[in-house]
């Protein structure tokens, strides 16, 4: 929703006249500090890559290392961030939803993944997920193979999740699931159930009412938490290192190449990986964020 | 259209509060029953069970001859108002009066044309036109609940559930829109079951009042029926008030200390008794054999009336007693009062 401003005040200010004081003082406050937080550092990032020079700086955009290492970042990132948006909201609706002994227990272990330092959990899940371990060693019998014929497209499961970027995606997924779950929650909360049964005497059977009714007024909370799960697993560094394997252009995150550059003292190489990564980034949940404020919006909370 | 709805000896209960105690209540096709009782008395649960959003622990509900169990929630065709609307936020008006024209299974759904007919039509009957692409959070509360009615009706219930629709809404406001329900129900004719706590919503709205207290009916009966003749005194204080006076028959006469005050009773039953008056049930009259002595101590305005204050020996409350178009007495006066209309209770 637009507020219309009336012609003559528009003209004469550009901010609405509130009757709440100290807008230019906490506007001050808030710029310095995610000037000193945030937009420095970054700064410095930026005037580090561009000391590389332009040749350098295509050359290690396009090296084939480079780009494996982003497709898996982001890849791996936007896939575990849809895996958790659905399951954290699933989660979400059993803990808000239903009573059953044991409920304040899960909803407590939801934040785990919050509190664990993130090597720890990195070493717990590739022990788990090794060939040998629990987990691993169940699913290595369940390997399978198959080729679509002409476009010669195979699709597989080799049994192995350690070590490969499918472990990538377990450990971003581990990591990212207390946002969905955290940011969903409240709002199913706060939802009436009443509209549920509204639509249900209208005649709408269940599957229109999860579509129609209640996951549309909870669209909002889920892209935040997507984003948030999305972000925190671009980043992710100390859970994924150690299931990833780090096999250079199959399983080397983003991340590790910056670090490995950084070991190898290519300061200006490591700064324009970071740079790339900042750029899509904010550029995907700027996109998101739109697409958000957009839903908002139309549910009256814009 | 309009099928009757039949509570048999409902019972229900929360863990183990007893919400209804046996309630049984017929709405004739067509009828508008007000479901009137206080906070907490069970009214909304009694709703929910028509409904078939509760099932009840013992009893049944009918409409017409089918027992509602049979039915499920879609075949019931239940157009059920909610009393804090339960619209859906993130459609617009058009599309949530529309939506249970939309949720039909294929063969039996409308065309898009005809939705939008029928939309428009109920637009124009709640008095909405124009706001279709509005969203609820863009309307005010009247108007939000008018949406909600057209939603109701748009599936052309066989019964009418509306809970405290006026709830909500400022007094101006709700004064407006009684009128218009009642209109509107003379249009349509849809059996309808109407909750409200606010007595003078009730007897101005229903063909029939019907008082739920504490998870029991205590009267069923026309406005003028339940008004003037309470079957408990639950009902006489809760439709307005009254005052109470201790009394004793004696044959067809009722004593006030050894004073008679009222008579012509009909009472079988001697002994103790609580008499209701109302207070426009009072008269102040120069001399009669059947009255009661009093002094005027205060006197005050209320809303159109005026309405004084009387003390009368041995009673520790004053009599309210209405000024209607009667000559106003001065304060202190000696005055007597004579009692025109009461209701009788034995005392328990
Ligand atoms: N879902 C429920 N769980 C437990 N108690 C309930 C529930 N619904 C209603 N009650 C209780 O039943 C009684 C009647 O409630 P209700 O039908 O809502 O009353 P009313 O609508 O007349 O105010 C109240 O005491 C209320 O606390
Ligand atoms: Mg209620």
């Amino acid at each position: 929703m637009t507020l219309a401003l009336p012609a003559a005040s528009r003209s004469s200010s550009w901010r609405q006249p509130s009757i709440l004081p100290g807008f230019g003082l906490s506007l001050g406050i808030t710029i310095s500090a995610l000037s000193l937080i945030v937009l420095i550092p970054l700064a410095a990032l930026f005037l580090k890559a561009a000391s590389a020079g332009p040749a350098d700086i295509w050359a290690i955009v396009t090296s084939s290392r480079t780009q494996a290492a982003l497709r898996l970042s982001f890849g791996a990132a936007a896939f575990s961030a849809i895996v958790n948006a659905i399951f954290g909201l699933i989660i979400a609706w059993v803990l808000v939803r239903y009573r059953f002994p044991g409920r304040r227990l899960l909803d407590a272990a939801v934040d785990l993944p919050f509190a664990l330092p993130t090597a720890v959990a990195g070493i717990s899940l590739a022990a788990i997920y090794a060939p040998n371990g629990w987990i691993g060693s169940l699913l290595a019998p369940l390997s399978f193979k198959f080729t679509i014929p002409l476009i010669d497209l195979s699709i597989g499961f080799d049994g192995k999740v350690a070590y490969t970027p499918l472990g990538v995606m377990v450990a971003l997924i581990f990591i990212g699931l207390p946002f969905v779950v955290r940011t969903v929650q409240p709002v199913l909360e706060e939802a009436e159930v009443e509209t549920e049964e509204a639509a249900a005497l209208l005649g709408a059977s269940r599957l229109r009412t999860i579509f129609r009714v209640i996951l549309p007024g909870i669209v909002p909370a889920l892209l935040t938490g997507f984003v948030l799960a999305f972000a925190r697993a671009v980043g992710e560094y100390g859970s994924v290192i150690f299931i990833a394997g780090n096999v250079p252009m199959v399983s080397e995150i983003a991340p590790l190449l910056i670090v490995i550059k950084l070991e190898g003292f290519d300061y200006a190489g490591a700064s324009v990986v970071a740079m790339i990564m900042l750029i899509v980034s904010f550029t995907l949940i700027l996109a998101i964020n739109a697409i958000q404020a957009w839903s908002r919006g139309r549910l009256g909370h814009g | 259209m309009s099928v009757a709805v039949t509570v048999e000896s409902i019972q229900k209960s929360f863990a183990n509060f007893a919400a209804l105690r046996g309630v049984s209540l017929d709405v004739q096709p067509g009828e508008l029953v007000a479901l009137l009782g206080p906070s907490g008395s069970g009214k909304t649960t009694l709703l929910r069970l028509v409904a078939g959003l509760e099932q009840a622990d013992g009893g049944r509900v009918l409409f017409d001859e089918t027992d509602t169990r049979q039915l499920s929630l879609r075949d019931r065709r239940i157009g059920f108002v909610f009393q804090h609307y339960a619209l859906f936020k993130h459609m617009n008006v058009a599309a949530n009066i529309a939506f249970g024209l939309k949720a039909r299974p294929r063969l039996e759904r409308p065309g898009n044309a005809e939705i939008d007919k029928r939309v428009s039509d109920l637009m124009e009957l709640v008095q909405l036109k124009g706001l279709e692409r509005r969203f609820p959070v863009q309307l005010s509360g009247g108007q939000r609940q008018r949406v909600a009615l057209a939603r109701a009706l748009a599936i052309e219930p066989r019964v009418l559930l509306l809970d405290e629709p006026f709830g909500a809404l400022d007094a101006k406001v709700r004064k407006d829109l009684r009128g218009w329900l009642r209109d509107l129900h003379r249009r349509t004719g849809h059996t309808t079951l109407f909750v409200t706590h606010d007595q003078e919503e009730a007897l101005e709205l229903a063909d029939r009042v019907a008082i739920l207290n504490e998870g029991r009916l205590e009267q069923v009966g026309s406005p003028d029926d339940v008004y003037d003749h309470p079957a408990t005194p639950f009902v006489c204080e809760f439709l307005g008030e009254a005052n109470k006076l201790p009394v004793k028959v004696v044959g067809s006469q009722a004593f006030f200390g050894d004073r008679p005050v009222l008579g012509g009773l009909q009472q079988n039953q001697g002994g103790p008794a609580s008499l209701y008056v109302r207070p426009q049930h009072l008269r102040i009259v120069d001399d009669a054999p059947l009255s009661l002595p009093g002094v005027v101590e205060d006197i005050r305005r209320n809303g159109a009336l005026r309405r004084a204050e009387v003390a009368v020996q041995g009673l520790a409350k004053r009599l309210d007693v209405d000024l209607a178009s009667q000559v106003a007495p001065a304060l202190g006066e000696r005055i007597r009062l004579r009692i025109t209309h009461g209701s009788l209770f034995a005392a328990a």
